[in-house]
């Protein structure tokens, strides 16, 4: 809905700098960020008053901060591939394949023990691989979607079945652990006082976001989200759109498995299961629309870290993970609920 | 002629033939397969992910998707079990299935309503729903697996409706509960071909707002279509725990997209409007039998899921492609 609005800005030129500004900024505040908001401060304030001493502790938010960045990332993966109407359901699968990948690669070229300047190339190898083989997954996810024409639902459901076949076959099933320490930390190391992952979080989110506002590409994904035939018309060349759209989403997935696997020092085909409806429930409470077309990244950025405040807090309260589950079923609904009854109203 | 088109398409008419080439060609590399042994195995198999695709066919017809069905399976099939045991009607094992049936009505008939009323995608509420309905299990109705099923459900576990007394003396047998599967099949061939409901679900998939425009009332339909993939999950779900002999609260979900990857193998359009019970059922036998005989390939079982994931992108790609000339036509 806001995107809607930002393109529109432009077009009127009466409005001044500080009116577009202002108005970029209400727009950027529009109702379920406002909300986030809102439920954040008053799971602060509620945790405050149960249990300050757990909750405002440094381990405590270490804790957080080494948990968020895997899901939060493929929360980012999700994001594209939604603004442009469709979704992507390979992500968790080519996460864990390019974690086996990577692991294959360091473990036939150094072994956990391995130290020097080699192994910073050897796991420098393994980093690239992974990515190489993301793209491709990636291409491979848009050449089925706009290419042969497969609704992005069956596509990478299908995808999503050969990347995590690929990866249990390689494994047979089976964990693989003990990685060199220059890739140990991506999953623990520290960046000018913050977490490796963190940083590699937000680089990523800053790079979407101005991906999203700044080009050419952002907003023929908009558009494309929009109205599929409208954008055809328009002379947008759809299957390069879908191209970078599901390549970046492949990516993206892959920088989370690497996370993951890093902090885990393991990798398995079946990690991080339950991130799938994880990742979708963050973009549609954080305002990206299940029907393309809108969303921003500030709004997944706050859900990620509702998210993460929401389940640390019930588990300081000692609730079960099984509680937890309900929760974000019952609290996705709620939100899709409410933004419906809201657009009805307009 | 239209009439004989109608009952076998095209598209079921490719999905057969790989079925007869994949049985024919395993038959030759493996002489073992053509038994009434493996015969038997593979329709046990198929009777729970029969049942849960006719309901999954149902919606995808309807111009939706379901994911939550297996969680709706496992929460009807658990509470019913616990009901019937706290209540201590275990002498009737129609009472397990008519209280794990309502169970799932009352959930689907919610992801209806959220879907129909609300207008939100089907996807996702499933998504949410799966996550909630099995959360909620595992919260508030339990965690322990229960060993011991009332005295019914152990009875209907050792029915048997054929034994076959093979060469080498071991006996093979055809649970009763296959008949459950072949009426399932029935009615709900009989509801999508010959029923106004049935017509219905066909026209709202095809477009929602021309259904809209007739006068078919849509709420209702989604209300309608949810609410029978709920009955189906709680049938499948009872069936399941009768077969294991054990209600587990932790089976089940996980194996959803799998039965939708068989329906859509069938035939099913994931945009609505298409889709043959006939084609479902031989989607779900050459998902089963691919299982079963990939080791007879040579192929590790391990490679389960790259070969499904290929007959999927196969399955859906020849479909695209094809609506995709006809488009162009």
């Amino acid at each position: 809905m806001q995107e809607t609005k930002v393109i529109t800005v432009p077009s009127e030129p009466q409005a001044g700098p500080s009116a577009v500004w202002t108005r970029r900024w209400v727009g950027t505040l529009h109702s379920n960020l406002i909300w986030l908001c809102l439920v954040d401060l008053l799971m602060c304030a509620g945790m405050t008053a149960g249990a300050p001493s757990l909750f405002w502790s440094a381990a405590n938010f270490n804790s957080m901060a080494v948990q968020f960045p895997g899901y939060g990332i493929l929360a980012l993966a999700m994001v594209l591939p939604m603004i442009t109407g469709g979704i992507d359901l390979s992500i968790i699968g080519l996460s864990n394949l390019a974690a086996i990948i990577a692991a294959f690669v360091m473990q036939s070229l150094a072994g956990p023990a391995a130290s020097g300047v080699s192994v910073f190339l050897v796991v420098a190898l393994a980093v690239a691989t992974a990515l190489a083989a993301g793209a491709l997954a990636g291409a491979l996810n848009a050449f089925v979607i706009s290419r042969i024409g497969v609704s992005p639902i069956l596509a990478t459901l299908g995808t999503g079945l050969v990347f995590s076949g690929l990866a249990i076959a390689m494994t047979n099933g089976t964990a693989i652990f003990g990685f060199p320490q220059a890739f140990t930390w991506i999953g623990d190391g520290q960046v000018i006082g913050l977490p490796a992952p963190v940083v590699v979080f937000a680089l990523i989110a800053l790079a979407l976001s101005l991906t999203l506002s700044r080009t050419a590409f952002g907003a023929r994904a908009y558009l494309l989200g929009t109205n599929a035939v409208a954008a055809r018309y328009a002379g947008i060349d759809v299957r390069k759109v879908i191209l970078r759209t599901y390549v970046t989403s492949a990516l993206c997935a892959v920088a989370a498995g690497l996370i993951i696997s890093a902090r885990a020092n393991s990798a398995k085909a079946d990690y991080g299961a339950a991130y799938l409806l994880l990742a979708i429930l963050i973009c549609v409470l954080g305002g990206v629309s299940p029907v393309g077309g809108s969303g921003r990244i500030v709004g997944v950025v706050l859900a990620v870290v509702t998210l993460q405040i929401m389940s640390t807090s019930l588990n300081l309260l000692g609730v079960s993970n099984f509680a937890a589950e309900l929760v974000w079923g019952a609290v996705l609904i709620f939100t899709m609920a409410v933004s419906r009854v809201e657009r009805g109203k307009q | 002629m239209t009439r004989a088109l109608r009952w076998v398409r095209p598209e079921d008419a490719v999905t057969g033939a790989l079925l007869v080439v994949f049985v024919v060609a395993t038959s030759f590399v493996n002489p073992a397969f053509a038994s009434v042994g493996t015969l038997f195995d593979l329709a046990r198999g198929t009777i729970v992910p029969g049942i849960l695709a006719i309901g999954v066919l149902v919606v995808l017809v309807s111009g939706g998707l379901d994911v939550s069905f297996t969680a709706i399976a496992v929460l009807a099939m658990y509470g019913a079990v616990k009901v019937v045991m706290a209540v201590g009607l275990g002498d009737h094992v129609i009472f397990v299935f008519a209280i794990a049936m309502m169970i799932g009505a009352a959930l689907g008939a919610l992801n209806g309503f959220l879907i129909g009323t609300l207008r939100l995608p089907s996807l996702i509420v499933t998504l949410g729903t799966l996550s909630a309905y099995r959360g909620f299990l595992l919260t508030f109705v339990g965690t322990t697996v229960i060993p011991t099923l009332p005295p019914a459900m152990r009875t209907l576990a050792r029915a048997n409706i054929l034994t076959w007394q093979s060469s080498d003396g071991s006996t093979e047998s055809l649970p009763a509960l296959f008949l459950v599967l072949l009426a399932v099949i029935a009615v709900a061939a009989l509801l999508l071909n010959a029923t106004t409901l049935g017509r219905s679900i066909y026209a709202m998939g095809g477009s929602a707002t021309a259904a809209e425009r007739i006068g078919l009332r849509v709420r209702s339909l989604h209300i309608m279509v949810y609410s029978l993939v709920g009955v189906t999950a709680g049938v499948a779900g009872t069936i399941h725990a009768v077969m294991n002999r054990v209600a587990n609260p932790f089976d089940l979900v996980g194996l959803e997209l799998t039965v939708i990857a068989a329906v859509v193998l069938g035939g099913a359009r994931i945009e609505g409007g298409h889709g043959s019970v006939l084609g479902t059922a031989l989607g779900v036998t050459l998902v089963s039998v691919m299982n079963n005989t990939l080791i007879m390939w040579g192929v590790p079982s391990t490679w389960q899921n790259v070969v499904l994931g290929l007959l999927i992108l196969l399955g859906t790609g020849i479909a695209a492609a094809r609506s995709h000339r006809m488009d162009l036509a």
